[in-house]
């Protein structure tokens, strides 16, 4: 039996071991057109066991697009992505992706989360532990739709945790939060880490990917320029791109 | 004959009055068109949804033809329901022509389309925003009907109260399987035909006046349910 996200602290001490063996995920080639554009150019990328990758790269680079096509949501136009031997389709109802634009259902906070529980036959229990642990406890009862923005990143948060993930795809989870609720999102996101989730994690905040990535794929022009452990990125980065990406520089 | 002005005053006089005759052919009209109301959504609704979310091979024709529909005449509805129904019919055995059931059949195969389309426009535009957040979830088709039907519910109430609209004012269809017989499948338009032809103006322009008074406050409806989904944000 997996430990679910939401148990105490004591979860936190055990090693970080791989929940399922959807991993080492491996991407060959992948290509994406969208609206005639080539929006991913023969992209290659390998993904180890555990850990939190992060995902860099400027505006339209490609980011969520890709994550879209890693979770299954996009059919690429060539390329592979295999998840240890399966295919995306095969592999997303193990999967959760937190979408940049949360679509949250026109419903009650808490009904939110019920929904996505009752789809997967999970006990509704969980829910009130689920907002709680994202802060929203208190707006259960409101509707959805009339949360704040970071509120509801927080409650889509919530909802991709609800299904005990193996893997979780956050872009940009804390984008519009305030100081407080990213140190909580990423407390909670740590924690999934330690439970063997693997997080693959999409942001524009440099301070966030040093504290969180235990490795760094940069993306630029529909490719992976870099990919390199965290501890050797941040000091060095390879390619001019990735370098005046972290030093906030300008590169077209 | 009474003047216009005159058979005005006895008409609202008329409807004050509760009286008895108006009485029954109006909670008839509201039973045959609330019921046929009822009936159109089972059916409506959840093509609409199923149409809204699947792609397949002449999905545009099948549109086309759904638009195509809402606009059927009643009288065509009517002459081709009755000749199911008359006793040379396929379903001639069942007795239904000249009873309230054959009128809500009729108003059900009229008012049916406009549910469809109209359900399946608003269920479309909300699971283009839905899709990938559903897929996501690997919900079955089934699953995700059901949550487009609920989350749409405002949305719906107000395609239903259209539906209604349409089935409580049309007179064709009604005329025709119905037959106007009194005390038995009058309804609130097929009186007024009668009546006006008739030259009994009074008990015409009463069930007129009724007539309006449940248009508007069927809009009135519409309009509050659309200030309660904004409020909520559910709209
Ligand atoms: N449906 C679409 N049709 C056409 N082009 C698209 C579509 N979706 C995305 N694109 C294009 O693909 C490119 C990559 O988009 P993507 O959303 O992945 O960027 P991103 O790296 O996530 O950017 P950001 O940091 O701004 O979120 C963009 O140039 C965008 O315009
Ligand atoms: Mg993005």
């Amino acid at each position: 039996m997996r430990e679910a996200i939401i148990h105490g602290p004591e979860a936190l001490i055990e090693g970080a071991t791989p929940a399922s063996n959807l991993l080492p995920l491996r991407v060959e080639g992948l290509t994406l057109d969208l609206g005639g554009r080539r929006v991913l150019d023969g992209l290659n990328m390998e993904l180890g066991p555990t850990g939190c990758t992060v995902i860099l790269g400027p505006n339209g680079a490609g980011k969520s697009q890709l994550l879209r096509a890693l979770h299954g949501l996009l059919q690429p136009a060539a390329g592979v992505v295999d998840w240890n031997g399966v295919t995306p389709a095969q592999a997303m109802s193990r999967q959760a992706l937190v979408f940049q634009k949360p679509v949250l259902l026109r419903r009650s906070v808490a009904a939110n989360i019920d929904f996505v529980l009752r789809s997967r036959g999970l006990p509704r229990a969980r829910r009130d532990d689920l907002l709680d642990h994202v802060g929203l406890a208190h707006k259960a009862r409101q509707p959805a739709r009339l949360l704040s923005g970071g509120e509801a990143q927080r409650l889509a948060l919530a909802r991709a945790l609800a299904t005990d993930p193996d893997v979780l795809f956050l872009d940009e989870p804390t984008a519009s939060l305030d100081p407080a609720s990213v140190n909580r999102i990423e407390h909670i996101i740590r924690r999934a880490t330690l439970r063997g989730a693997r997080v693959i994690l999409v942001t524009h905040d440099i301070g966030q990917a040093r504290r969180m990535a235990d490795d760094i794929v940069f993306l630029h022009g529909g490719r992976v320029t870099e990919h390199a452990p965290a501890t050797r990125f941040f000091p060095h980065p390879e390619t001019l791109a990735a370098r005046a990406h972290v030093t906030g520089g300008l590169v077209l | 004959m009474l003047d216009m002005g005159e058979a005005f005053g006895v008409a609202v006089a008329l409807v004050l009055s509760g009286d008895g005759d108006l009485m029954e052919i109006v909670a008839l009209s509201l039973r045959v068109s609330l019921t046929a109301t009822i009936a159109a959504c089972a059916i409506g609704l959840p093509v609409g949804a199923l149409v809204a979310t699947s792609r397949f091979r002449g999905r545009g024709a099948v549109l086309v033809v759904m638009n195509a529909l809402m606009g059927l005449p009643p009288v065509v509805v009517g002459l081709i329901v009755y000749l199911h129904l008359s006793r040379a019919g396929p379903l001639g055995f069942l007795g239904l022509l000249y009873t309230p059931a054959a009128m809500i059949i009729a108003q059900t195969i009229l008012i049916a389309p406009i549910t469809a389309a109209l359900s399946r426009q608003v269920i479309e535009d909300m699971h283009a925003e839905y899709a990938d957040h559903f897929r996501s979830l690997c919900l079955s088709t089934r699953q995700t009907v059901q949550a487009l039907l609920w989350d749409a519910r405002y949305a719906l109430l107000t395609v239903a109260l259209a539906g209604f609209g349409r089935a409580v004012a049309e007179v064709g269809a009604v005329m025709i399987v119905g037959g106007n017989i009194d005390h038995l499948t009058r309804v609130m338009t097929t009186a007024i035909a009668l009546e006006t032809s008739k030259g009994d103006l009074p008990l015409a322009l009463g069930l007129g006046i009724v007539l309006m008074i449940l248009a508007l406050g069927v809009n009135a409806l519409v309009h509050s349910l659309r200030l309660t989904a904004v409020r909520q944000a559910y709209a």
